[in-house]
């Protein structure tokens, strides 16, 4: 399946180009627009993004794999980002994210069965001070205690 | 008298352009126009302004260092790429006080003869990368970036900052890596020299400096160096956005002088320890500063020169606080992890290295490890520490030397005194000796 950027994330792409003296330092950026698109980075995603940038392949993938917020397979719906990091650690990270394990009965990279849910152990989120913390797509949960996270991914469940 | 805020004022909505307004945000600028860019450096440089990344570096001497004059164009980036377990003070810049970030990035433009900025924030701050652009769409449209500067303020000056979002990635707080990351390349440090200041982004000569350093340049102009020199500890003046985290009843970012007594830090303003229980551990400045023993908290001064005669250092004042049952060699085995996960891989000392430190610490967390563990742990870290590219090698070789060699007597009593060879070892030892397994113990 080829990949193709939307007329809107075409667009995008040209402003995000115009904030660097070089075409190739949009990477990162333009990286973004296609997660945002297509869910995650595969091959189309890769050779098509190297076309726009003028750039190799390689190149991207290079990108790609250093930077974890990239995601080189399809993550779920809702993909959860659980800090464990010291602070959190000291405030109960690891039982909240092994409950989380259990609840949702998949390991850190997987993805449940309906591919609502995935789940990454994450390092530290800069949330030492609200600590436990996780992260649901791009919002940060904070305080948490196992009933509090419960609530939240029954909320989110129900949304479904 | 109440304690004076420069970072972080306690005025309601200040985030917002029309309040920052009428507390006279934007006139430091104005009064900056009027002045020399030499000028502007001088007053940073006398008021003793350190950097707030971690080095603590005189921020008007690394200003000093841009070439005044360049046939190429010279940038600025703003470091807020804040990644250090225990540092969590840049995101309440982005989301209380943003324009007092945006008005220092404009004085240190002018200072430093840039007309393109670059703010680096970490990729996970979604939430704050939409409030601080939404402050800077603000400021673009009265003319306070961009070039109505030149309408609004009557100069030929004008600067454009546009925000780059990182995407997860540690070592992109380097500054030399997140110049890299900028280019769009893979977030690898580069050697140094060359210096950014000669040779930065894109080969032109660049400055880097830190969120909450850039906050406190405004008020430095509008109420001048003197002012500024006299907060605090002398030699490391000004205020501190301290975090504190960990087993403490109010964790949070408490802006206070430097200098302040990690104890009042710890029992007055977090609150004092969880349930009242003793500390073993404090870190002082994010998890890779040298980490004190609860019993040597007594009298340490926060800031730069104090702790460095404590043999830690002030790092980005991210305290964390341990209590007396924490399981410190878990801890250890969680920061080794981090910073074997964030080793960009480059330099074979920090790439092999923490890596080693990782599973030695985790046969230790399993009660496997033996008292030798604790002396290879240490020579691993001096093996790492000086012999890497960038920082990073040293961040993650001295909570382990460090925690292990303050907290000896608590490592040896979570290993075994003998030495216990895995079998692979064993029949290694077999090899080339008179008398085999004689000092193995099964």
């Amino acid at each position: 399946m080829t990949f193709k950027f939307t007329v809107e994330n075409t667009k995008r792409i040209e402003e995000a180009v115009k904030k660097y003296p070089r075409k190739n330092a949009a990477v990162m950026p333009v990286l973004y627009i296609a997660q945002e698109q297509d869910g995650w980075i595969s091959q189309e995603v890769i050779k098509e993004v190297a076309s726009v940038l003028e750039m190799t392949a390689e190149e991207i993938l290079g990108v790609v794999t250093f930077y974890s917020m990239y995601h080189t397979k399809p993550a779920g719906k809702y993909h959860l980002q659980v800090c464990t990091n010291v602070s959190c650690m000291l405030r109960g990270a690891e039982s909240i994210y092994n409950y989380i394990k259990n609840k949702l009965n998949i390991e850190n990279g997987g993805i449940t069965e309906d591919n609502i849910f995935s789940l990454e152990e994450v390092e530290c989120m800069g949330s030492c001070g609200t600590a436990p913390m996780f992260a649901i797509n791009e919002d940060f949960f904070e305080n948490l205690s196992i009933q509090k996270v419960d609530e939240i991914i029954e909320s989110f469940k129900n949304q479904d | 008298m109440p304690m004076e805020k420069i970072v972080l004022p306690d005025i309601k909505d200040f985030h917002l352009i029309d309040v920052y307004e009428q507390y006279g945000g934007y006139t430091a600028i104005k009064k900056a126009l009027s002045q020399s860019p030499d000028d502007i450096i001088d007053q940073v440089k006398k008021s003793g302004l350190r950097g707030r990344g971690g080095a603590a570096f005189s921020a008007g001497l690394k200003w000093s260092f841009m070439p005044k004059t360049s046939s190429k164009p010279a940038y600025l980036c703003i470091n807020g790429d804040e990644s250090e377990p225990g540092s969590f003070k840049d995101r309440q810049i982005f989301e209380f006080n943003p324009h007092q970030l945006i008005e220092g990035i404009l004085i240190a433009a002018y200072a430093i003869r840039v007309k393109i900025t670059y703010i680096y924030i970490r990729g996970e701050y979604h939430k704050w990368i939409r409030l601080f652009e939404k402050a800077l769409s603000d400021a673009y449209a009265k003319g306070y970036a961009g070039e109505k500067m030149k309408e609004t303020f009557g100069t030929d000056f004008f600067v454009d900052i546009y925000v780059h979002k990182g995407a997860g990635a540690y070592i992109c707080g380097e500054e030399s890596a997140l110049m890299n990351s900028i280019e769009g390349k893979r977030g690898y440090p580069r050697v140094k020299p060359p210096f950014p200041a000669q040779n930065g982004l894109w080969g032109c000569p660049t400055t880097i400096n830190n969120i909450e350093t850039i906050t406190n340049v405004p008020p430095i102009i509008n109420k001048g160096w003197e002012w500024f020199s006299k907060i605090g500890e002398p030699r490391h003046p000004g205020t501190l956005l301290y975090g504190i985290s960990g087993h403490v009843n109010k964790p949070g970012v408490y802006e206070l002088p430097s200098g302040m007594l990690l104890t009042d830090l710890i029992y007055n303003y977090a609150g004092g320890v969880i349930n009242d229980k003793k500390i073993l551990c404090v870190i002082p400045g994010g998890s890779s500063m040298p980490p004190l023993r609860g019993d040597q908290i007594e009298g340490v001064k926060m800031d730069a020169e104090s702790l460095k005669a404590y043999g830690t250092s002030i790092g980005t004042a991210g305290v964390i606080v341990m209590d007396e049952d924490t399981d410190l060699v878990k801890v250890l085995a969680r920061i080794a992890r981090f910073y074997y996960h964030e080793s960009c891989g480059q330099c074979t000392p920090c790439r092999e290295g923490t890596g080693w430190m990782l599973k030695i610490l985790n046969r230790l967390v399993r009660g496997e490890g033996s008292i030798h563990d604790l002396d290879l742990l240490v020579s691993i870290a001096g093996n790492i520490e000086g012999n890497t590219i960038c920082a990073l090698g040293e961040a993650a070789a001295w909570p382990v030397r460090y925690t292990i060699t303050r907290f000896r007597d608590y490592f040896e009593k979570r290993v075994s005194k003998e030495v216990i060879l895995p079998i692979a070892n064993k029949v290694h030892s077999m090899r080339h000796t008179a008398f085999p397994l004689a000092d193995v113990k099964e």
